[in-house]
């Protein structure tokens, strides 16, 4: 990759954080663990990877994305946002009982956003239907969803898995956000889902493991699994929850709290200081 | 009454008759030849996905073939598509209002002998308290294949709940015609109204004409919709007959007479009766033995009429 274009990749990841954290503060709620573990994924795929018309976001032949981790609006907004689908000032209303950017995805009010989700286990579901759906209708775009780690100790996930592993389904290309961090503690502790690339593989999956704060392997596997014929994708992308916030890192207490002032002065600082680091 | 015909038969072969319109897709579970959605899997195998033993699953991708501008009918046994699913229905069908079909057959105690698990005595409460979700439970094949063209040219999440025995036709009148939300007069009469959905219908009228016998006319109404539900009808029936009997086999907390009661709370007052599963389960047996054991026949129903006339001012 150039090194320009990966910078370019690299310094909108991090912008999706500033702005992620600005909303979680004009919120005061908001999750941000799993939102910037996935901020480097979201960054390759939307301003790199995805087919999308921002100015038209229900283009019928568009790429799609199900963030299946529906919790994780404060990397899916931000992302949106920057690469053109709504205006920014809308995420002033994140979380507002007055706004539209409710706290889980949300396909209707939020322009870019291909399905409300936020029930875990549920949104990949709805992106294997819609890659069975372009097989049936003979539509070559493709289906992107992003689903946590603790996500996938819902059952529907494999129910999902064996489906879109059955049907072959190569239209489909789901990534594992693998934070090993969930709610209440880390994913061994709470239930081990052991080895994920063997569990896709023995599902019919083409199965990738990458650092997922890499965007040039993020970048390699996203190319590598359009190219592969006849399996669906699996990306596992090993990630740190609450990337980029030193107090937050690893920590399942950063699930879903909101800083107060001091941490949030603190963690503008780190993200700002890392943005310093890319910019020069 | 014309011959009997069972609601899931006369349904499968209107979703096939609706098969060419290429938008309508059809799913699952692996009871396909019990909900008889295979008739339309036969004729358009490529519109046709069978995703195993795995509801939830199955209700998440006819959301996602939805968004695709699909008209997805999924499919199982009641129990398991508004029971199992319920968490699905609600969160990727109805919260997004996507243009889903959910389709639960064997509803009800008359399923018989597979038991108290597959019974399913609770679908119309739990599917009706979803915003947003259309219910509707038809009486007869002919109202059956009325509803399935309705739902498919209707936008927006439906909840179509089937039978597995062969019911008798009774709405075969004169000027009968199907509309969402709209109820159906079958016998009008100036004592009584019996409201009733699926097979309790031709029960219900089968107890209009035991009351004939004492003198006592029933108006009889098929409420093949339960949400929305036809007001007016009911405001009317109690304006014009004095007392209201439901009749459902659903239990009698949160189905059709629950739904019925609330109308008549709000608006007018009146003695009613219900017949339906009163807050128990079913048990495994043959399907009309077990109608009798739970008071859903049509000497039920009448007992009842006389009871809430009894109850009139």
């Amino acid at each position: 990759m150039e090194a320009e274009k990966k910078r370019f990749l690299e310094k909108t990841a991090q912008q999706i954080r500033i702005t992620g954290l600005e909303m979680v503060k004009t919120a005061r709620s908001g999750h941000i663990g799993g939102a910037f573990s996935m901020s480097e994924i979201m960054s390759v795929l939307y301003f790199d990877q995805m087919n999308i018309r921002p100015e038209d976001p229900s283009w019928e032949d568009r790429d799609r994305f199900v963030l299946s981790k529906g919790h994780c609006t404060v990397a899916l907004y931000p992302t949106l946002a920057l690469r053109g689908f709504f205006d920014r000032s809308l995420l002033d209303t994140f979380r507002r009982a007055d706004g539209h950017l409710s706290g889980h995805a949300e396909m209707h009010h939020v322009p870019g956003v291909d399905m409300s989700t936020g029930s875990l286990g549920q949104g990949f579901s709805v992106a294997v239907g819609m890659a069975q759906g372009a097989k049936t209708a003979g539509k070559d775009f493709f289906i992107y969803s992003v689903m946590g780690d603790g996500e996938i100790q819902e059952g529907q996930i494999w129910e999902a898995s064996m489906y879109a592993g059955a049907h072959q389904l190569d239209n489909l290309i789901a990534i594992v956000d693998s934070n090993k961090v969930q709610l209440d503690g880390t994913v061994k502790e709470i239930l081990d889902t052991g080895d994920l690339a063997a569990k896709w593989e023995s599902f019919g999956f083409f199965v990738q493991s990458i650092d997922g704060h890499n965007v040039e392997e993020i970048t390699a596997a996203v190319e590598r699994a359009k190219a592969q014929k006849g399996k669906p994708s699996m990306i596992i992308a090993n990630t740190v929850k609450g990337k980029g916030i030193s107090f937050m890192e690893g920590k399942h207490e950063w699930h879903g709290k909101t800083p107060n002032d001091e941490q949030f002065e603190m963690a503008f600082k780190e993200l700002y200081a890392r943005m310093k680091e890319l910019e020069d | 009454m014309a011959e009997k015909k069972a609601t899931r038969l006369a349904y499968g072969e209107a979703l096939r008759e609706l098969g060419s319109n290429e938008k309508i897709v059809a799913l699952d579970g692996d009871v396909s030849t019990c909900t008889m959605s295979v008739l339309f899997g036969e004729k358009y195998p490529e519109r046709f996905y069978n995703v195993g033993i795995a509801e939830a699953n199955m209700i998440g991708m006819a959301a996602g073939l939805s968004t695709l501008g699909y008209i997805p009918f999924a499919h199982a046994f009641a129990a398991f598509m508004a029971g199992r699913g319920f968490d699905q229905i609600r969160n990727s069908v109805c919260y997004p209002h996507l243009n889903v079909k959910c389709v639960g057959t064997h509803a009800g105690l008359s399923v018989g002998e597979d038991g108290a698990t597959h019974q399913c005595i609770e679908d119309i409460a739990l599917m009706r308290s979803i915003p947003g979700m259309v219910v509707i439970c038809p009486s007869d094949a002919p109202e059956t294949a009325a509803a399935a063209k309705a739902v498919a040219e209707y936008e927006g999440p439906v909840y179509l709940r089937l039978g597995r025995l062969p019911v008798e036709t009774v709405t075969d009148i004169e000027g009968y015609q199907f509309e969402i939300g709209k109820s159906v007069m079958l016998r009008n009469g100036k004592d009584v109204t019996i409201i009733a959905v699926g097979l309790m219908v031709p029960e219900a009228v089968k107890a209009a004409e035991l009351l004939k016998e004492k003198g006592i006319e029933a108006r009889v109404l098929d409420m093949h919709t339960i949400k929305p539900i036809d007001k007016e009808a009911i405001i009317a029936a109690v304006k014009e007959t004095g007392c209201i009997v439901t009749a459902e086999e659903h239990n009698v907390l949160g189905g059709l007479g629950s739904a019925v009661a609330e109308v008549m709370a709000e608006n007018c007052p009146a003695p009613v009766e219900f017949v339906g599963v009163k807050d128990c389960f079913g048990r495994s047996g043959n399907a009309l033995k077990l109608l009798e054991m739970y008071h859903l026949t049509a000497e039920d129903i009448s007992a009842a009429a006389e009871k809430a006339i009894s109850r009139k001012k």
